[in-house]
């Protein structure tokens, strides 16, 4: 896959950028899915029990600094106070006490939101297979026998579950507005729960340094009503190309800035090669060395 | 011959480092064309280069670590700038070139700028404070510091041989493998850590073993200055956690080098292992700098609250707590691996638990204050800052320790803002006031405390309008190391934040102006008592820049605050303490084996960067040699005549006096 230039369709996206986003900001406490609206509120939580005791001591620092400068002749000066029991006692236990309370908010919160339990729901989740590549992001859906590159489509109220691989160096999956972000790594499978409680436009991006194209890792999520989830992908079924281990090859090659686009079909045990390695890891730079001609400005 | 080195490694169609490098090269070439025309270069060579006394030394860390904190600012400018400029823009820096500069950034600033400032720091006050004549091993100090100036050497060699790692400042593999990264940059930051990581372990054995074994008489454990007891704590760190370093980075090299497959995709590596080990010495790590920085704060407070300590004890198990703790904290630097609900909540709970020490000691400096009567003095400022700042910094750590909220925060920039809040906040800040506090026992003459106090004043707020906006961008979902970005909403806050870093900038420049001028007019600056601050431990008793024996007659400590008690006696009865009987003493003879040994592991490096192995066998022989002719010698010490102890001695005794005689005739 050669780099892409930014054609026209890009260029309207740039324009339409602003409007879009300007509605989603900022994107980790305007949460649209149950996973991101737990995580905010443990956010929120865990700051109001630290501040309770953060903001006490900051008034404390500058009011004994202030009260207790040299020129206060009103301030008593005690030269030999350098210990008192009940000061100790007290400076050991309240931070030991809010340690405790905070703790069990990461006991518990740790356990209702790890990343790999299923969501409560009636209907069955969403089966996607993500794999992030130098540098786009490709998302098979098992099921429906489509997939697509840096553009992910799901039905709204509906979990999704996401199987996570990478085809070449470190990388984490991330939609900032839906919750929980988890590496996807080569050779293994990460485990994602999440759901977008309404339809909406997202944006994800990876959010771990993976190299020169890395600032155009990112991708679209478009959450949609099932119905028209249905229709996206019955659309998809009749365009492109069919995404098979030679087409995959072609993908692996590095490239950045990539437009979305999609596969018309994809052969069913793909992702498990990925993982498995039987389709070897990304090559790398094509080169022996750095791969100056992948940037985006000596693209232009 | 030259193996991987070509003229093509010079990257000539880059103006930006070019011009760096020749600005920087011209500098050079001006200092020591300076240094040989006014013929201070013997000097130099006897009196700093070649010297194995700590105070030397330790003045030494300390400017290696303010020039490269010069280099890595400048690093830190043009990643504010390129990220203001880069919204629906490439900016001005292309990634291959940003990803060079943020790795740098961050490695120079980690290991040449916090490792020797607070290094430099202990090697300065620690020997001093307990009241020794100099550390247990000199000339290993020697070799330490000049094998830490090697790493720095690499590292900035790179600027213009070749390039640096692209890998950001913790190499991840598989990244960081030969197949992703097969240039030179990844093996520039791997040869220069490893050497410079063997100084630092030298450090580290050699001030446990000051700390544990070399004092003056009645100078029990219990009654060592803070600042010793966490310079043992965080040396104690240094010996458990550098070899975890080294070998993990010893395994990169092998996978990059001799085909090994530790880390890499295939053959069975697993990047896991990586992160697992290098985070194992990495959360150590950030203990072993800001540790040092606690002890700083502990003596500043303290001095200039005109009072002790306020629980001592309790200080010191808090410190030895944070010690055994860091061990058992590393997973939180990967919470969003995908261990499961169980290994996250108790690393996360572990993580939290390091609060509470850190808590109680903040709470004692807090009632340190309590009933003092506080000197507004420069040290005291960046300490006051601290306070403040490091609380902040302590709570977003917190935050991050919850691992639900860690799932929508890591690595983005609310991560970047908090370990710069707490870096910045805590150990660069208390390496400030280290340098303010203790510069004039090194110099005899105190820096320009109104320059000083506008310095500390840009620095906070510069601080501050630089990574506060950072913390609102990871709210925004911003990750760290874009390079350019299209969300129009994040804009503003990195204009603000590259503002912030302009502040940051005049802080700088009040710096070395504070510096140039207090040089100018150190005679008004004078320290003629020895004790400026009418400190309280132990260093403020020798003159100052102290001699190289340190202490006439090794003191004998009769409580928790060495110095104070001796100097209350003298005010009780008015008068000095009988003059001692002065006898000759002998101190280790200075020794060009650290500065000759990093010269050929300086070469040795360059030459397993470029793959020339013939020079690599001929530097390994020459560093090697230069240990064997050093463990052959005949003599090591000379010997210091009575007479020029009693002279020294006498000296500082009469400036004491003179001080006496003020508070007489104060008293009448």
């Amino acid at each position: 896959m050669p780099a892409e230039p930014a054609g026209p369709p890009r260029r309207a996206l740039i324009v339409l950028a602003p409007l879009v986003l300007a509605a989603c900001q900022p994107a980790v406490l305007d949460p649209q899915g149950s996973v991101g609206i737990a995580e905010k509120t443990i956010l929120i939580d865990s700051l109001a029990i630290m501040l309770a005791i953060v903001v006490p001591t900051v008034a404390a620092t500058f009011g004994f600094a202030w009260w207790f400068r040299a020129s206060n002749t009103r301030a008593t000066y005690r030269p030999h106070f350098g210990y008192s029991g009940a000061l100790e006692l007290l400076v050991w236990s309240v931070p030991l006490l809010t340690i405790l309370l905070l703790g069990g908010v990461a006991w518990i919160g740790s356990h209702d939101l790890d990343p790999a339990k299923p969501l409560p729901s009636s209907a069955p989740p969403l089966e996607v297979q993500g794999v992030s590549l130098d540098w786009k992001w490709l998302f098979i859906y098992p099921d429906q026998g489509v997939a697509s590159v840096n553009q992910l489509v799901i039905p709204a109220g509906i979990p999704v579950h996401f199987s996570l691989t990478s085809a070449s160096v470190m990388n984490a999956f991330f939609i900032p507005q839906l919750g929980s972000m988890i590496y996807t790594m080569n050779g293994m499978t990460s485990q994602l729960n999440l759901v977008a409680d309404n339809s909406g436009e997202f944006k994800g991006l990876s959010s771990h340094y993976s190299g020169d194209g890395f600032s155009d890792m990112h991708f679209d999520v478009h959450a949609v009503p099932a119905a028209a989830f249905e229709d996206w992908v019955n659309a998809t079924r009749n365009t492109g190309e069919s995404l098979d281990p030679g087409t995959y090859n072609a993908l692996a090659r590095q490239s950045i800035n990539v437009r979305p686009f999609t596969y018309r079909e994809v052969d069913p045990e793909l992702y498990k090669m990925i993982v498995s390695q039987k389709l070897p890891p990304g090559p790398g730079p094509d080169i022996g060395q750095p791969d100056r001609t992948v940037s985006p400005r000596t693209e232009k | 011959m030259l193996g991987k080195l070509s003229w093509d490694a010079i990257p000539y169609d880059q103006p930006i480092p070019m011009a760096a490098s020749t600005v920087v090269a011209l500098v050079i070439i001006g200092v020591l064309g300076w240094v040989t025309v006014k013929g201070y270069v013997p000097y130099l060579w006897k009196e700093w280069i070649t010297s194995v006394d700590h105070k030397r030394i330790g003045v030494m860390y300390c400017f290696l670590a303010l020039v490269m904190l010069l280099r890595g600012f400048s690093d830190a400018i043009m990643m504010r700038s390129q990220q203001a400029l880069a919204f629906q823009s490439p900016g001005y820096l292309p990634p291959e070139h940003y990803d060079q500069i943020f790795s740098a950034h961050g490695t120079l600033m980690i290991f040449f700028v916090a490792m020797p400032f607070v290094i430099g720091l202990m090697n300065f006050a620690v020997p001093l404070q307990l009241g020794a004549r100099d550390v247990a091993f000199p000339t290993l100090n020697s070799v330490g510091f000049w094998l830490t100036a090697t790493g720095a050497l690499l590292v900035n060699v790179s600027l213009v041989v070749g390039e640096f790692a692209r890998t950001g400042w913790l190499p991840y593999p598989p990244l960081s493998e030969l197949q992703y990264s097969p240039g030179v940059g990844v093996d520039y930051y791997l040869w220069a850590l490893q050497i410079s990581g063997i100084g630092t372990l030298l450090t580290g054995v050699n001030f446990v073993t000051t700390v544990l074994k070399i004092h003056a008489p009645g100078m029990t454990y219990m009654r060592m200055p803070m600042f010793c007891w966490t310079a043992l704590a965080s040396n104690l760190l240094i010996v458990a956690a550098f070899p975890i370093l080294t070998a993990t980075l010893a395994m990169l090299l092998l996978d990059r080098y001799l085909g090994f497959h530790f880390f890499t995709n295939e053959a069975g590596g697993n990047m896991m292992m990586f992160m697992n080990l290098i985070w194992a010495w990495g959360h150590p790590e950030v203990y072993i700098l800001i540790l040092p920085a606690f002890g700083v704060f502990s003596e500043v407070v303290s001095t200039f609250s005109r009072k002790p300590l306020f629980g001592y004890r309790s200080m010191v198990m808090a410190t030895m707590v944070i010690c055994l703790l860091s061990f058992t904290v590393w997973l939180h630097h990967f919470f969003t691996m995908g261990a499961g609900a169980d290994v996250n909540a108790i690393f996360g709970i572990m993580s939290m638990i390091i609060a509470v020490p850190t808590g109680v000691k903040v709470f004692n400096w807090l009632f340190t204050m309590y009933g003092g009567r506080i000197e507004f003095s420069t040290p005291l400022l960046w300490s006051l800052g601290f306070m403040v700042t490091f609380v902040v910094g302590g709570m977003t750590g917190v935050l991050l320790a919850v691992p639900p909220a860690d799932f929508v925060l890591h690595n983005s920039l609310f991560l970047v803002a908090h370990f710069h809040n707490v870096i910045i906040g805590g150990v660069l800040f208390g390496a400030f006031a280290g340098y303010n506090y203790w510069f004039p026992k090194a110099f005899g003459f105190k820096l320009h405390e109104g320059l000083g106090k506008a310095a500390f004043w840009c620095w906070l707020v510069g601080f501050y309008v630089a990574f506060m906006p950072l913390y609102v961008l990871g709210l925004m979902g911003m990750t760290r190391r874009m390079q350019h970005y299209d969300v129009p909403a994040w804009h503003p806050w990195l204009i603000i934040a590259a503002f912030g870093a302009a502040i940051i900038l005049a802080a700088i420049v009040l710096q070395v102006a504070q510096l140039v001028v207090s040089i100018r007019h150190r005679e008004e600056l004078r320290d003629l008592t020895g004790d400026p601050w009418d400190g309280r431990s132990l260093e403020w008793a020798t003159p100052s820049p102290p001699p190289a024996f340190n202490y006439a007659v090794l003191p004998t400590i009769e409580g928790e605050e060495a110095y104070w008690d001796i100097k209350q006696r003298a005010f009780e009865r008015l008068q000095l303490r009988d003059e001692p009987e002065y006898r000759e003493i002998e101190m280790p003879k200075n020794s060009p084996t650290g500065f000759v040994c990093a010269f050929f592991a300086s070469f040795m490096g360059f030459a397993l960067i470029w793959h020339i192995w013939w020079l690599v066998g001929v530097a390994a022989f020459g560093a090697i040699a230069t240990f064997v002719v050093f463990a052959w010698r005949d003599e090591d010490e000379y010997i210091i005549p009575a007479d020029e102890v009693a002279r020294i001695d006498r000296a500082n005794r009469a400036s004491r006096r003179a001080v006496l005689e003020q508070m007489r005739a104060a008293a009448r």
